[in-house]
Order: structure tokens, then sequence, then C-alpha cells
């Protein structure tokens, strides 16, 4: 009796949660599905599933995955070495830190874009101070080097905070035991910490990657419209070439093979602990 | 028009719509007993003053919804949701609403202060509203060329300075499909709403070779790169060129010779609209001669309205960017509809252009 009185509970709280994945989740994905599998003039095709192997989508598709696996990877190459700075820091520091770590997510993102845009311009801040200190001027305004920056700018907290919180949970006795058995600092962040911190870094790819791949503000503004990633294309068939089948089709691609390569990075989740997103 | 500053909310777009979706019981109905008007028209594309004064002195209430491009007016309105009443678009997609059917015949001479609009504009609607009987013209203007003298060495008067290489990395483009092609049309001598494959296959191969020498394709970003001096020149909306030079005195516009697209935004009044009475007050109103000069100094766009230039100072007028004058536009076209098979051509090229 007392059983079913909780589940009820449990239900009914739920419920607003079920509404909102419906309503947000589920139907628009089912209207995304439809217009995915229909033709221009109606009727059922496969037409714009397949678009993706058209050349032009093709290529916007490839590097589109060359940002995000580049993404991906600086993101997770300049986050350890911060975790492990913040990870000696004591409590109240620690929160500090992540604190103004954060603190630029709170501000509009295109509005930071468009300060990178000023950046990296050809008459920008960057190139002002190199020409100051008699270096040669970067051309990096509206090309790929200008566009992974702003990924890896934007992206970057979102591969921090949960390789941060995986490594927060480590128990200390852990790696002073590790310590003590003989092993250097680099040996203890190899077979300890890293290891631990899977989880979390699964996550983080998952967070990084995802956006990443799909976005297409950060090319448009920071790519002066020159670059062409599959988000660009999505965005074009939609606003401009009112082609919603298309644009349906494309992102029901690019979903699956987000999906796929999801799986394969969660593959070796061995301990099944899984990271907070799967 | 393309008063296009927040470009980027369109990724927004498909969000807004489901909710417009979600709302459209809602926001459809109409408040009872009080005369209401629902229109739509690009963000801030007029003085929010002007609104109040109409509500103000007719006692009709204004709804405004606005959209940032003619082609998510469109999927607005076509999606249902709100029924609006009064529609201010541009050219091409006025045509497209008028070709469906959407709009009201409008008793021009009815409208006390339509007199205003001068012959010019009238004739300029034509290309899309043959017997100017469904639009009022709004505003207007060309597209050309906005350049830093104080890095060109000649005077500027053809397209073939962003296609002959010379300021290779200085040039940015529009990054509007119809207005890239549009300047390598015109620069190739064809018009800017042919409708020959191979005319537009050769203003692709003409842009596929410039893209190495474009610094950039931005839509008004690109009047502030020039300002900032980041850019040499760009293809900018007069409008947007008048605002340029405010900013800085070295910047000059110039609609190339060849010929360029003229561009006229125009109100018409939908098929849902049943208050014919109170639109046409809306719209005289729009006319009015104080207002029209509200709104014009709201956004410095080109006015259609004659008092209103009249009122101008003569320092004001000389300015081609505010009025351009008339033999500017002699060879300028309005931008039309494409045929459909021409433009998913366009559509597709375009792609190519960007993934080149």
């Amino acid at each position: 009796m007392k059983k079913t009185k909780t589940m009820n509970r449990r239900t009914l709280l739920a419920s607003p949660y079920i509404v909102w994945v419906i309503g947000f989740t589920v139907i628009p994905l089912g209207v995304i599905f439809k217009y995915a599998l229909t033709g221009q003039e109606g009727g059922f095709s496969l037409e714009n599933i397949g678009a993706i192997f058209d050349p032009i989508h093709f290529k916007a598709m490839l590097f589109s995955l060359e940002i995000a696996l580049g993404c991906t990877l600086l993101c997770i190459l300049l986050s350890y070495p911060l975790v492990m700075a913040l990870k000696a820091l004591n409590m109240g520091r620690q929160s500090f830190v992540m604190f103004i770590w954060i603190l630029p997510m709170w501000m509009n993102f295109i509005l930071r874009l468009l300060a990178w845009q000023m950046i990296l311009s050809n008459n920008g801040i960057l190139n002002f101070l190199l020409t100051k200190l008699g270096l040669e001027a970067l051309p990096l305004a509206n090309t790929g080097a200008a566009v992974m920056i702003g990924v890896v700018y934007d992206y970057l907290p979102y591969m921090v905070l949960p390789i941060f919180n995986a490594v927060a949970e480590i128990d200390e006795d852990i790696i002073e035991a590790a310590k003590d058995l003989g092993a250097n600092g680099f040996t203890v962040f190899r077979r300890i910490i890293f290891p631990l911190s899977i989880p979390g870094l699964l996550s983080g790819i998952v967070m990084v990657f995802v956006p990443s791949m799909t976005s297409f503000v950060i090319s448009d503004i920071l790519g002066g419209g020159k670059l062409q990633l599959i988000g660009n294309v999505i965005e074009q068939e939609f606003t401009k070439s009112s082609n919603w089948n298309l644009g349906s089709g494309l992102s029901v691609s690019l979903m699956i093979f987000v999906l796929l390569s999801m799986a394969f990075t969660t593959k070796n989740d061995v301990e099944g602990k899984g990271s907070a997103i799967w | 028009m393309k008063k296009m500053k927040k470009r980027i909310i369109r990724a927004l777009l498909s969000g807004v719509l489901a909710c417009s979706i979600l709302c459209a019981a809602g926001c459809g109905q109409k408040s009872e007993g009080k005369e209401s008007l629902t229109v739509f028209s690009y963000g801030e594309y007029m003085d929010p003053d002007v609104l109040e004064q109409f509500t103000e002195e007719s006692g009709i209430e204004v709804k405004y919804e606005e959209a940032l491009t003619p082609e998510e007016m469109y999927a607005k309105y076509k999606s249902g949701a709100i029924e609006y009443d009064l529609l201010c678009s541009t050219d091409y997609m006025l045509q497209k609403f008028i070709n469906e059917g959407e709009f009201q015949k409008i008793d021009i001479d009815a409208l006390e202060n339509s007199k205003n609009i001068g012959d010019r504009y009238w004739e300029l609607a034509k290309a899309f509203d043959p017997e100017n009987e469904y639009t009022v013209p709004f505003f207007w203007g060309t597209l050309g060329i906005l350049y830093d003298t104080s890095r060109v060495k000649e005077p500027v008067d053809s397209w073939e300075v962003l296609f002959n290489g010379e300021y290779a990395g200085e040039v940015i483009m529009q990054n509007s499909m119809r207005d890239t092609y549009m300047a390598a049309l015109k620069y190739l001598g064809y018009s800017l709403n042919t409708n020959d494959e191979n005319e537009i296959r050769k203003a692709q191969e003409l842009l596929v070779k410039q893209k190495p020498d474009v610094q950039a394709y931005l839509v008004d970003e690109a009047r502030d790169e020039v300002v900032a001096g980041n850019a040499v020149m760009a293809i900018v909306y007069s409008g947007e060129a008048y605002l340029g030079r405010q900013y800085n005195e070295n910047l000059e516009y110039v609609v190339p010779k060849e010929g360029s697209n003229v561009w006229l935004d125009a109100w018409g009044v939908t098929k849902y609209c049943d208050n014919m009475e109170a639109a046409r007050k809306f719209l005289d109103f729009l006319c009015r001669e104080d207002m029209a000069k509200k709104n014009f100094e709201y956004i410095y766009y080109s006015t259609p309205n004659e008092a209103v230039i009249n009122s101008l100072s003569d320092e004001e007028r000389a300015d081609e960017t505010l009025v351009p004058p008339v033999d500017a536009t002699e060879n300028c076209e309005v931008c039309l509809q494409a045929e459909p098979e021409i433009n998913d051509l366009m559509n597709e090229l375009w792609k190519e252009l960007k993934a080149d």
C-alpha cells in the first residue's frame, strides 16, 4: 500500500516534465521527422535524408566535423591543466576561481562573439598589439582559425566543469596512498586522476562536441560568411530558401551522425557509471 | 527594409514559430469592443511615437508584430498563427503576397495624404503592383558601393572595382543571395531579374573567381567594417551608407553606372483585415507629413513622401544616400520574385559558392 502511494506522488511530480518532454522534445522532433520524410511536393521521400551525401553538404559536414573534433580536443587539452591547478587550491579559492571562470557565460553569447570579432579583425586589438611589438600582423579574421578560437572559447567551460566535478570527487586518500607507494605526480595523474575523471570527461565531450558540431552562429560571425558549416546550410534552407524539407532532412542526418559518434564515445565507459547526460 | 541588425536571432526562428503555433488560439483573438489593428513589419522600422499618437488620435489600438527578413515575414504570415491586418514588406515579397491573393485592394484615392507620395514611387511600385491598387510605398533606397576615399585612388563608378582584384581582401559582399548575384549580373550587363540559366551561371563563375578576394560576406556589419577601416569597400544599402558617413567622413557612396537594385517597401492590407476603415486611417496617418517625417528621422532610409523631402535642408536634399537622384536610379531595377526553377538554381549555386 505504502509503496503505491509514493509511486503516485512521484508520478504526480513528474507530470510537468512529461508535458515538457512531449511539448518540447517529442512533438518538435515528430514535426522535423515529418518534414524530413516528405518531398517538397508532398508525399514520402528519402531524398532529404540522403541529401547529406550531396558534395556541397558533405563538404560542410566534414568541415563541421573538423571544427567539432578540433574544438573537443583543444578543450580537453586546456581543461586538465586548469583542473589540476584548481585542485591544488583550497576550497574558498577554488570556488572563487570557478566563479571567475564561469562569469563570462553570464554575458550574452553573441556579444562575446562580437568582441572576438573586434579582437581578431584586420585592424583589431590583436593585430594592434602584434604590430606594436614589432611582429607580423596575423590575418585571422574570417578564417577557420577564427572559428576554432570562437568555439573553443565558448565551449571550454562546458568541458572544465564536469571534469572538475569528477576530479573533486576523488578521495584524497587514494592519491596519498599512491604517493606513499612511490608514484610521482605524472603517474598519479595517469593512473588515478585521469581514469577516475573519465565520467566527467565523457559528459564534457558530449557537451562540447555536439554544440560545436551543430553551431552556425559562430562560423557566421567569425568566419565572415565565407565558411560553411552544416549548421549554416540548414539555416539557409530554413530562413532563405524556404525549403524546410531539405533543412529538416539535413538536421535528421546530422542528428543520426551525432548519435553514432556519441555511441562510439561512450562505448568504452566500462564502469557503467556513465556520464550525467547518458 | 532589411533591418537585420539582430539577424542572428533568426536562429531562434524555429523556436518562435513553434511557440506562435502553440499560442495561435490566444494571439489571434481581437480584443472586443475596442477597435484594433495588428500590423506586421520589420523590427525598428517605425518610430514608436507614431503608433502611440495614432492610437491617441483615432482610438484604434495597434499591435505591432515584427520580423527581420521578408522570408521570415512570409513564413510567419503563412503559418496563420496570427491574423495580421496590415503588413509592410519588400518589393519581391509583396509581389508574392499579391500573386497569392493575400491582399485586399485599397482605395488609394480615398487616402487624403497619399498625394504626398511622389509619382516616381508609384511608378516604382508598379513593378510588383502594376495598377497601384494593393500597396502604399513606405521607404525605399538603392544598393551601391560604400568606399573609403582615403584608400581608393580613382573615383568608383562601376561594379568592376569589386571584381578586378585590385582590392583583394578588402572587399565586403552582401551575405544575401539576391544582392550578391545582383552585383555580378548587373556588372555583366544582365537584368537582376533574369530567368536565363546561362546568365546566372556566368554570374556564378564571376563570383567564384572573386571569392578569394572577398574579405567577408556580411549584412549589417558590412557598413561597420568600412567605417572602422577594416575593409576598403562594401556593398550596402543607401540608408546604411548615410549612417556610415556620419561616423567616417572619408566614405563615399555610389550607385554603379551599370545600374543596381532599387528596393521599395510598402504597406498592404491583408485578406484577414475586416476593418478596412481602420486600416485606411492607419495608412493615411503614415502618409501624413509630420508622421512620415518622424519615421524618416527614426531610421534615415529614403522616404517616398515628397512633403517630407521638401521640408529637408538643401544639404540633406543633395545627399544621394538620403534622396537618390533620378539619374542615379535610371539603370536600376526592382527585385522581383524569380521563377521557382531559377530560384532553386540560385539557392544551390549560392551554397556552392559558400562551400568553395
